[in-house]
């Protein structure tokens, strides 16, 4: 087996890599079929524009969307600001308040932030240690002015999924937009507009083994027609909410992802739910003090993140260099700041400091799978034996008597 | 992010991992950082008493690879150095010996307060062996 010369990807919440079914889709559009879907006089533009409205089949059916109701856009963030600002410009008149959470992704989080200084009153909803909102908060924060509820269906981090079908209950039974920020769900679990009474979604191709550089930003067209301000002027693409002329490549990719994805989604999330399983359990047969972090039961199949106690995120990364997953441990991240998800839900700092988040998708393997546990294991064995914590633990310290030094 | 050999090869390697009886007499320990922060170092020296000399050193660490790289590093200079000596080793010599990145400076700060944590922890047990250094 070429596993120690290969290094395994198992960071498929940070990106998938595309598959070669959809690569095999794309390449025609980069080289003879070049050209602008918008160019309506010729029979090159025609094929084009078909390419595309075929893309956009392919993604509503994953969603249950017409195909109408499909914006593409650079990507979920772009997706994600387009909501946010478009409803708070466009609905301004009816109501100055949106309510969001804490552990959205950054794009939510700026978008308000950025509306906020606009003089828009944001709700950040708090989650219980499990990750999940409390729908009475919910329920409690929306007013006679709330315009917009925007609250992710599964979180990149800790892959927890939020009650999306009773948020857009109370969403229309109060008249409000509800948009979610569905990057992390569509393709892994079922999604479905029109049962969960979502108004507007923002997807992204390269999560579900398409390319970077393409999402979609559902826009209800019915019961309620939603209406969004642009935020990028021009030609008028897209019914007038994204002008720019298509990435007819990326947008083919992303249809032939979403097909591939929806043809797959029960098999495949049932052999990454097994393959999660089989992860947890190998860890847990040699490591004692290992905490999970999020929802084990609501929460997207291939995402496992767990705290290994009195092992520094960054250091067992170093260790397991032929892998690659992620830490929400400060010295991972540009801030220098442990994860903000973690936080919000309630994990210590000492603990945030010591997760990883292990993603799971299509190429993984099961003999991947025993592989990243075993050195795991191993890995962190040997840096808890080098780790203070772990002895004084060991020696019955209770360490959060401890006078520590901060630095 | 892209470690240089020496952190790799004090991460794999690190030299004078372990502990020393810290009720021992002749034993200093420092114990410096703190969990919620992401590093907590815990260096020891064993002096002789006569000469005033580090005999030995041992640490633990958790934290991330430079800051093991960086502790591992001061107990390797302290060894064999008198306590005043070692008194001298400053952060940047760890910065400037491991390579260390400007986010990465604060692990050799901490290594540098964990010397001095463990010297001042011994001088305590040594007040007379202290003053009479201090004086030479």
């Amino acid at each position: 087996m070429a596993m120690s010369n290969r290094p395994i990807y198992m960071d498929n919440q940070a990106t998938t890599p595309v598959d070669p079914r959809v690569l095999e889709a794309m390449l025609p559009y980069f080289g003879e079929r070049f050209v602008n879907a918008a160019s309506r006089n010729h029979q090159f533009g025609w094929d084009a524009e078909e390419a595309v409205d075929n893309a956009r089949k392919q993604v509503a059916a994953l969603i249950n969307a017409h195909p109408k109701e499909i914006v593409f856009t650079s990507g979920a963030t772009e997706s994600d600001n387009l909501a946010l600002k478009g409803v708070a410009e466009m609905y301004g008149q009816k109501g100055d308040h949106i309510i969001t959470c804490v552990t959205e992704h950054k794009a939510i989080i700026d978008s308000a932030k950025h509306l906020e200084k606009q003089g828009v009153r944001v709700t950040f909803l708090p989650v219980e240690r499990n990750g999940l909102i409390d729908l009475d908060d919910l329920e409690r924060a929306i007013t006679d002015k709330t315009i917009l509820i925007s609250i992710m269906t599964a979180n990149n981090e800790v892959g927890v999924v939020q009650d999306i079908r009773e948020i857009g209950r109370i969403a229309r039974e109060r008249g409000v937009l509800f948009h979610t920020d569905a990057v992390q769900a569509v393709g892994k679990i079922p999604f479905d507009v029109q049962a969960m009474n979502v108004d507007i979604a923002s997807l992204s191709a390269h999560k579900m083994y398409g390319p970077k550089g393409v999402g979609a930003l559902y826009v209800r067209r019915r019961n309620p027609r939603v209406l969004l301000t642009p935020i990028i002027d021009g030609g008028g693409h897209e019914r007038g909410m994204r002008s720019g002329t298509l990435n007819v490549p990326g947008i083919v990719g992303f249809g032939r992802a979403a097909e591939l994805s929806m043809n797959e989604l029960e098999d495949e999330s049932r052999r990454l739910g097994a393959l999660r399983d089989r992860l947890l359990a190998r860890l847990r047969e040699k490591l004692d003090e290992i905490y999970i972090n999020g929802d084990m039961e609501r929460r997207i199949p291939g995402n496992l993140n767990i705290s290994f106690a009195y092992v520094e995120g960054e250091s067992l990364l170093m260790g397991i260099d032929d892998v690659a997953v992620s830490s929400g441990s400060a010295c991972t991240s540009a801030s220098l700041e442990p994860s903000y998800v973690l936080k919000a839900l309630g994990v210590g700092e000492d603990l945030a400091h010591t997760s990883i988040r292990f993603g799971l998708g299509r190429f993984n393997t099961e003999d991947e799978v025993d592989y990243v546990a075993d050195k795991v294991t191993g890995t962190v064995q040997r840096l808890r034996e080098l780790s203070p914590l772990y002895e004084m633990v060991k020696e019955g310290i209770d360490l959060s008597t401890v006078n520590w030094t901060a630095d | 992010m892209a470690y240089s050999d020496k952190v790799v090869d004090h991460y794999n390697n690190p030299r004078n991992v372990g502990s020393l009886d810290k009720g021992q007499d002749d034993v200093g320990t420092g114990l410096v950082g703190a969990p919620e922060c992401g590093d907590v170092m815990k260096l020891q020296i064993q002096v002789d008493d006569r000469s005033g000399v580090i005999e030995d050193a041992k640490f633990k660490t958790f934290g991330c690879g430079s800051a093991i790289a960086s502790s591992s590093l001061a107990t390797e200079w302290v060894k064999g150095k008198t306590v005043d000596e070692a008194l001298e080793i400053k952060n940047t010599d760890i910065v400037k010996e491991l390579s260390l990145p400007p986010v990465k400076i604060h692990c050799s700060v901490l290594a540098e307060d964990a010397i001095k944590a463990a010297i001042s922890d011994w001088k305590a047990k040594h007040p007379a062996e202290a003053s009479a250094e201090t004086a030479g």
